[in-house]
């Protein structure tokens, strides 16, 4: 049960990897997203992005500045303006 | 015929310039692998971008009430010229390219009886452009104080001119870069960038499954198309730097050739002079003997 996810900013990718849940700071609410989710786009506010690589473990923060969330059946892709950690 | 000391002299000054443009050859080279490494990087962004725009596009109808980066504003009297040039030179005719065809379309627009309003990225584009339109200057970005043009300075360009634009200050920009085909070609290219052409080849989601918006369709448009001319500025910034280096890298070769040429040249002539000069010292000595 892996969710592949991508972080994206104009000057790199930064993140392409298979994680098992992200939680996004949408500018209507936060949600997470795991395998399966049903397609989706929103639009982010700046707030960091949590990241479980595994069901349990830590979360790992990301800062996303400017980010816009793409959910289809290939994963979760945010494109983000900026980025910090 | 120049004499020995001089022909030295020339022979040592060609040399040292040859020095000079091999070394930039070899400098543009380098930089020229990590400014393709850096347009490299940035495409999975401008492609992912593109790709949500189209999907976007597609599901909003434009009208009226559309973002006026979308709509336009209805008129097309103002055309703002954005052209992004280098700060340096040695790089043959990179600079003089782009300038000619944006001085093109200004002429152009112009006998449409249009207005025509100048924004410049870079130094080297500066002087020709305002020597031709020193009327229609409505701004310039320096780009000298940074080593290299990145995202930052793109979305400060950008700022500028969607505030320039939702102050009515012109009604359609068009960009002009130079797109980097190889090391070899270069092509000056003119694009739209406001009002945003809607992305051509939407891809039609093929699995039809329906997707939530948050917030809606148009507010997301809204909020993407800004992002989606910062990426174009950006995109544009580094064919741009990438086509400097190739231009620079293939002026330079061409001149430490002709450099190459010039010495065996000169060469050829310091030692003709040189063999005069013994062959004449010769026959004074002989004449000498004779003579007693």
């Amino acid at each position: 049960m892996a969710l592949h996810f991508e972080l994206v900013t104009p000057a790199r990718l930064v993140r392409s990897e298979d994680v098992w849940m992200v939680q996004v700071p949408g500018t209507e609410g936060e949600f997470g997203v795991l395998e399966g989710h049903a397609p989706a786009m929103a639009a982010l506010k700046d707030a960091p992005l949590r990241v479980w690589k595994t069901e349990g473990a830590a979360p790992e923060e990301i800062m996303v500045q400017g980010g816009f969330a793409e959910v289809s059946a290939g994963g979760l892709t945010v494109l983000a303006e900026h980025v910090e950690g | 015929m120049a004499n020995l000391k001089e022909l030295k002299g020339r022979i040592n000054s060609v040399k040292s310039t040859q020095k000079i443009t091999k070394a930039k050859q070899m400098v543009a080279a380098a930089k020229l692998r990590k400014a393709q490494a850096a347009a490299e990087a940035a495409r999975p962004y401008a492609g992912e971008l593109a790709k949500v725009m189209a999907s976007l596009a597609g599901k909003v109808t434009v009208s009226e009430s559309s973002p006026k980066l979308l709509a336009g504003t209805g008129k097309d009297q103002v055309h703002l010229l954005v052209v992004a040039n280098s700060d340096k030179g040695l790089a043959g005719a990179f600079n003089s390219n782009i300038v000619r065809a944006a001085l093109a379309k200004a002429a152009e627009l112009n006998a449409a009886g249009k207005t025509v309003l100048f924004y410049l990225v870079g130094r080297k584009g500066r002087a020709p452009i305002r020597r031709a339109w020193p009327q229609a200057q409505a701004g310039d970005y320096d780009t000298t104080t940074v080593r290299e043009a990145g995202f930052a300075e793109a979305e400060k360009i950008a700022d500028e001119i969607v505030a320039m634009y939702e102050a009515g200050k012109f009604d359609i920009a068009h960009l002009f870069y130079s797109k980097f085909k190889s090391a070899l070609v270069q092509e000056p290219t003119v694009q739209q960038i406001i009002p945003v052409p809607a992305p051509a080849n939407a891809v039609v989601d093929a699995s039809g499954a329906a997707v939530d918006y948050e917030p809606d369709e148009e507010e997301i448009l809204a909020a993407l198309l800004p992002r989606y001319l910062k990426t174009q500025l950006f995109g544009a910034l580094l064919e741009n730097m990438a086509s400097e280096q190739g231009a620079s890298m293939t002026a330079m070769d061409n001149a430490t050739r002709n450099a190459g040429d010039l010495i065996n040249k000169l060469t050829i002539q310091y030692n003709r002079s040189r063999q005069a000069a013994i062959t004449t010292e010769l026959i004074e000595i002989i004449a000498g003997a004779e003579a007693l």
